[in-house]
């Protein structure tokens, strides 16, 4: 099963097992990482799952769709080249080692 | 002695997730009614009640993480009394546990609809994940049989139901007591959006019927009679009349009730060693309006600050209040408060539907309605959490960057349209 590291808001590391066809959102709340809030529950409607993708991995992604962009634009932290929402990135076997930071705010 | 939150919801999981995060480290005890760990309510109208899934998909935080904040649950648990004077709780099951510090998070519950026969079987409502299974069933039965599903209430929920029902192939009528949908929370121009919507999904709505009586037919639903004398034929009844606050608890043990548990806004109640987050809540705004709303995000905010509060912390919920609902195609998404409005104006396409209301009293704007028009609702929300805001002829003007207030980061005046 492909496996993905998140870095907490204060550095700490945490790798997570996620399961086929998983969101990085889900998986993150399920394990109760402190750095995403996800309000929405994956809807992509509120932009607090916002996350930093590793740039390594950044064009391995399915690019970020046009709802996704909108919201990307009014992420409450930094937005940088390499913000992304962990609902819209769904897990696949190619992307195991995914490494993906949190923001130090999300509302 | 433990902190004991009663009532395992969105808020419920919030405070025990947040007090872990504002470094207590000690026993943490989580009541919840229901059989299931604290799980996502919204979905139970929208996407979940259309596609079905597993519970687990439904849930807020895996065992894992509960396992992880060290939170003692105790499902199936209703807590039936709070003895504030000796610090315990009353279990229905009779056991007794001792408080150090109380946080109540009871939630809301769905208003029944007073006429006769609206305890008939087949006369459902939404609350929890057994109501959302019990409705999917429902309708697909209705669905199969050629029976029509009958909704009272033209809010969020009956016009959500709407919306999966049609999904799933069922016929729908809506019956609303007033002259159109969602009156209590927008704008004619919205309401009339979302009225075109549900015709062109073949859904019949009825404005200003008053129900009178569910009609009942061999010990089951099977009508829904209105004062103006109509019967409407019904495979079953779904009640979205709105909710109240589950306050019981809290009223029975004195703290200070005015629909809903009155909280301060930093989620602390007329007893200090008890908060209150959530649907549950009153809370009193520094003009001494009371103000009460039933969202995730009120859960969250408030169940962040009941845990800073519990630290002996001041975390105030400052932030405009939001909102969604999905319905079809169509996303609406709501920030502020527009009750009080004076002026109404929109941005983007009316018919498709891609436009936002925005309201104004006294050219400020109070709230912004967002359907399928996602960057106006983010931008409006930071304006409004930075207290900015457009002229009602920037709102309208598309070609006006609602983002360029912030650069200039002082509130715009009615003459500089």
């Amino acid at each position: 099963m492909p496996r993905v590291r998140y870095i907490e808001p204060d550095g700490r590391e945490v790798t997570l097992e996620l399961a086929p066809r998983q969101s990085l959102m889900r998986a993150a709340m399920d394990a109760g990482l402190t750095g995403i809030e996800a309000q929405c529950g994956g809807n992509c409607i509120c932009a607090t799952c916002h996350c930093y993708v590793e740039p390594a991995w950044l064009d391995k992604l399915k690019p970020p769709s046009d709802d996704e962009q909108l919201m990307l634009d009014n992420v409450a932290a930094e937005r940088r080249p390499n913000s992304r929402l962990c609902c819209q990135l769904i897990i696949e076997d190619a992307l195991d080692g995914l490494t993906v930071r949190f923001p130090d705010r999300q509302s | 002695m433990p902190i004991v939150i009663v009532g395992a919801g969105q808020a419920g999981i919030q405070i025990a997730e947040s007090l872990r995060q504002e470094g207590y480290g000690g026993a943490l005890i989580l009541c919840g009614e229901e059989p299931h760990a604290p799980y996502q309510r919204p979905p139970l109208s929208k996407k979940w009640l259309i596609d079905g899934g597993t519970v687990s998909a439904l849930a807020l935080r895996g065992p894992a993480a509960i396992e992880r904040l060290k939170i003692s649950m105790k499902l199936n648990s209703r807590v039936r009394a709070i003895d504030r004077n000796r610090r315990a709780l009353d279990l229905a099951d009779g056991t007794r546990i001792a408080y150090d510090k109380l946080a109540i998070a009871t939630g809301s519950l769905p208003r029944a609809l007073p006429v006769p026969g609206a305890s008939l079987p087949g006369v459902l409502a939404l609350r929890g994940i057994e109501d959302s299974l019990t409705i999917g069933a429902a309708i697909k039965r209705c669905a199969a049989e050629g029976q029509r599903i009958v909704i009272v209430g033209g809010g969020f929920i009956g016009l959500e139901v709407a919306a999966a029902a049609r999904k799933l192939g069922a016929e729908v009528t809506v019956l609303e007591g007033l002259p159109r949908l969602m009156s209590r929370v927008t704008a004619p121009v919205v309401s009339e959006a979302f009225t075109r919507l549900h015709r062109q999904h073949g859904v019949q709505l009825v404005f200003e019927a008053q129900v009178v009586e569910i009609v009942g037919h061999e010990g089951r639903v099977a009508g829904v009679r209105t004062a103006q004398g109509q019967e409407y034929a019904a495979g079953c009844v779904v009640v979205g009349i709105g909710v109240t606050p589950d306050d019981w608890l809290a009223g029975s043990a004195g703290l200070r009730c005015e629909r809903g548990i009155v909280v301060d806004d930093c989620s602390r109640t007329s007893d200090p060693l008890i908060v209150a987050a959530g649907d549950c809540t009153a809370r009193r705004l520094a003009d001494g309006e009371l103000v009460r709303l039933e969202s995730v995000q009120n859960a969250i905010e408030q169940g962040k600050s009941a845990a800073a509060a519990l630290m002996g912390r001041s975390r105030p919920f400052v932030n405009a209040p939001w909102f969604w609902s999905d319905q079809y195609d169509v996303k609406l998404q709501m920030v502020g408060l527009s009750r009080g409005y004076d002026q109404v104006v929109t941005r983007g396409d009316l018919a498709k539907p891609a436009f936002s209301a925005f309201y104004f009293r006294a050219g400020r704007l109070l709230a912004v309605d967002s359907l399928n028009r996602i960057s106006d609702h983010m931008q409006a929300k930071r304006l409004l959490d930075h207290g900015l805001w457009p002229t009602p002829e920037q709102a309208a003007d598309l070609q006006f960057e609602l983002p360029s207030l912030l650069k200039s980061s002082r509130p715009a005046t009615a003459d500089e349209a």
